[in-house]
């Protein structure tokens, strides 16, 4: 079974993140749209660290027998891929826009340029 | 009956089809109204529609979303000094000539916003398919409770603004599915609203932006931004006038 101190930790872990992530949502340091996986990692991790037995059968499952909280790791570090991977297609889709915003300007400024050299004194 | 300045904001995603109908239906409901059509970074031809009927056109670089693109045209709105901006999608989902109704309200300076529902009346014969239904009950229902205020229609985008309005969405508006949060973000800030009975017509061409998938993505991303928006801090009324 989980050291008890172990399944403490990780609880009070999983709510300081949680507690963070409100809070940065609050004060609209962090949009919904990116903190939902945010908040699912934190509930996924808080539930397996206070739900004792489904940590076991779970690492039952996967026959890690001998050190079931390998099994929070595991999840945790999942999770941190799969938040690492969201962000990696959010970083592209923001190089492309910003790609985009700057041939814009650029485009918007020669013609400002070309209008006011048309203009008469 | 002098109501000032008026605006008509129409949001259009790929809607060359419709956009005529929405342009003269506006058009024939007043000629007075300027009418701009903020194009969402479409692909087809909605901008240059939208011009050959007369409209004033802005052309986002890319796809914001509906949220950016409204407030694109409230931001339009404001800085034109308009005295009222009413809104309608450019699908043609939403008559004009519901305008009438929706105008009312803010012309007697009984509301500040006014949201065309289609549930207002308990009578009303509107049935929409049984997924969206579930979402724009869920909503209405919490947003009721937050709002302390009867709400019926979360999910319409069919408004009338006058200008306390037109500056607060300026300000500040939602991005995903923006018109559930906006209406927590009026109650905060004191303002108005009110619901009148409008009917919706069918989509005439396109799809709609929300499918199924995505739909309880939605109701997730839209419930916890309505949770906080009614724990979040607004500036004041002083910082309101001081900012932009």
């Amino acid at each position: 079974m989980t050291p008890v101190p172990v399944s403490i930790a990780a609880a009070i872990a999983s709510v300081l993140l949680l507690l963070v992530v409100l809070e940065l949502i609050r004060g609209r340091r962090l949009k919904e749209r990116y903190a939902l996986l945010w908040l699912a990692t934190g509930i996924v991790l808080l539930v397996l660290s206070v739900w004792r037995g489904g940590l076991h059968t779970l690492a039952g499952w996967l026959g890690v027998s001998t050190y079931p909280p390998a099994i929070l790791f595991a999840v945790a570090i999942l999770f941190v891929i799969i938040v690492l991977l969201h962000y990696s297609t959010v970083l592209s889709q923001l190089d492309d826009q910003n790609t985009l915003l700057a041939q814009r300007l650029a485009l918007l400024e020669a013609r400002v340029d070309a209008v006011r050299e048309a203009e008469p004194e | 009956m002098s109501r000032g300045r008026v605006v008509a904001i129409v949001p259009a995603f790929n809607e060359e089809g419709a956009l005529p109908g929405v342009i003269n239906g506006i058009r024939s409901f007043d000629p007075t109204f300027d009418i701009v059509v903020v194009d969402d970074g479409s692909t087809d031809r909605t901008a240059a529609v939208a011009r050959e009927n007369g409209a004033a056109v802005v052309t986002l670089p890319y796809n914001l979303g509906i949220g950016g693109a409204v407030q694109t045209g409230f931001v339009y709105a404001y800085e034109g000094g308009y005295d009222v901006a009413v809104r309608l999608d450019g699908d043609g989902q939403h008559d004009p000539a519901d305008l009438e109704a929706l105008l009312g309200p803010i012309d007697a300076d009984g509301a500040d916003i006014v949201t065309g529902s289609r549930f207002a009346d308990a009578d009303c014969t509107y049935r929409p398919p049984l997924a969206r239904r579930i979402g724009i009950v869920w909503f209405a229902k919490l947003v009721s409770a937050l709002t302390r205020q009867r709400v019926t229609d979360t999910t319409s985008g069919f408004q009338a603004l006058n200008r306390k309005g037109i500056a607060l969405f300026a300000r500040d508006y939602p991005s995903d599915y923006p018109e559930v949060e906006a209406t927590v973000l009026v109650h905060k800030h004191g303002l108005r609203l009110v619901e009148v009975q409008v009917q919706m017509r069918e989509r005439e061409h396109g799809t709609s932006s929300i499918t199924f998938v995505r739909s309880i993505y939605y109701v997730l991303k839209v419930t916890l931004a309505l949770l906080v928006a009614m724990v979040r801090k607004y500036p004041t009324a002083a910082e309101e006038r001081s900012g932009r």
